[in-house]
């Protein structure tokens, strides 16, 4: 039952490199205007805690998801529904902790990086940071504080991407007074 | 595209790629960040402060426009004049960076050509009407730039501004430079 679309996949690929581009003119300017690295990953950061709190909505309406049940079931719906709607792309989810509050996301391919490559002096940069910041944000709008990193990155040589998610803890919802 | 998947109640058997929309709250941060960056070392802005903003944006945007075009005209040949030149970036230019046709294309035949897009795909989030219509340079600053990479790597050089009157219409004008 799938729906025929009239985008051709050249047209989804051009839609792509629109972002992928944007993002990397992004970073080229971040790199211009902060002294370090590790100022530009903060920004990154930052920038992608802002898309992530308004992506949330944005993602609850179009996938009609309910309220996820446990962490796991969090992780399988960033995986497999969240990334394969906006990058295009389904991450596997591994390395569990026993506790069952960490994991990993692992990316074959990041659509962020199509083309890109790092140069000499920018050795910590941490190209793909808003993407910890988009999930932090989303996250937190739901309820839940979690800690993103990349763990490996191919951009740094690395074989894979790792991005590492840890629960941190439920953020209570902040009510108004007057409210039921 | 749309695809299925099981974690998904039965009845919503698919979801489509939102890709177009991640590069939509991409493009309103970016905007928030330069504009926010620009203040911050002031307190308040003025009309330099604006213009710099602009002019960043406006720069991010070519080089996003060149690298577009680059990719889209591979295996195209080569066009035959100016308006034919201009008649690609309103159909298959505009088609694939802002998701519909140019509705309108004017031009002077002396090197002045006006596009007019009814429903401009960064805008129509923002309003329609008139409500943030003096917001609107802000985001039109990083697709003029856009428009003039793409003309830049076609052999164009250009001035390229936007105006707006109504939300979401919108009119790029392009003056190509000649040498």
């Amino acid at each position: 039952m799938s729906r025929q679309s009239n985008r051709t996949t050249d047209s989804k690929k051009m839609n792509s490199e629109l972002f992928t581009l944007t993002y990397g003119a992004l970073v080229t300017q971040l790199c211009k205007d902060y002294e370090n690295d590790e100022e530009v990953n903060k920004q990154l950061d930052k920038m992608g805690y802002n898309i992530g709190v308004r992506l949330i909505e944005d993602f609850l309406a179009r996938s009609s998801i309910g309220r996820c049940q446990d962490f796991r079931e969090t992780a399988d719906v960033i995986a497999k529904v969240a990334f394969k709607m906006y990058l295009g792309t389904t991450p596997s989810v591994s390395n569990w902790s026993p506790a069952g509050d960490e994991f990993s996301l692992i990316l074959e391919n990041n659509p962020l990086v199509d083309f890109v490559e790092l140069p000499d002096n920018h050795s910590m940069l941490v190209y793909s940071n808003l993407l910890c910041g988009v999930l932090r944000g989303a996250l937190e709008m739901v309820q839940m504080a979690v800690d993103v990193k990349f763990a490996q990155d191919t951009l740094r040589g690395d074989n894979v991407t790792e991005i590492r998610m840890k629960f941190i803890k439920r953020i209570e919802e902040n009510l108004p007074a007057g409210d039921e | 595209m749309s695809y299925t998947h099981a974690l998904l109640p039965p009845s919503y058997v698919e979801i489509e790629m939102a890709d177009e929309s991640l590069f939509d709250f991409l493009h309103m941060e970016i905007v928030s960040h330069i504009y926010k960056e620009q203040q911050s070392s002031k307190g308040e802005m003025d009309n330099k402060d604006r213009a710099v903003c602009v002019s960043v944006l406006e720069s991010m945007g070519f080089r996003v426009g060149q690298g577009l075009i680059e990719r889209l005209t591979r295996d195209s040949p080569s066009f035959k004049d100016e308006l034919d030149v201009m008649k690609f970036v309103c159909k298959d230019f505009w088609t694939k960076v802002f998701r519909r046709q140019v509705d309108n294309l004017r031009t002077n035949h002396q090197g002045t050509y006006v596009l007019q897009d009814n429903k401009f795909s960064l805008l129509t989030q923002l309003s329609s009407g008139k409500q943030y219509l003096d917001q609107a340079p802000k985001y039109l600053a990083f697709s003029c730039g856009v428009v003039r990479g793409a003309l830049s790597n076609l052999g164009m050089d250009s001035v390229v501004t936007a105006e707006v009157s109504v939300m979401p219409s919108c009119k790029f004008q392009v003056v190509v430079q000649k040498l």
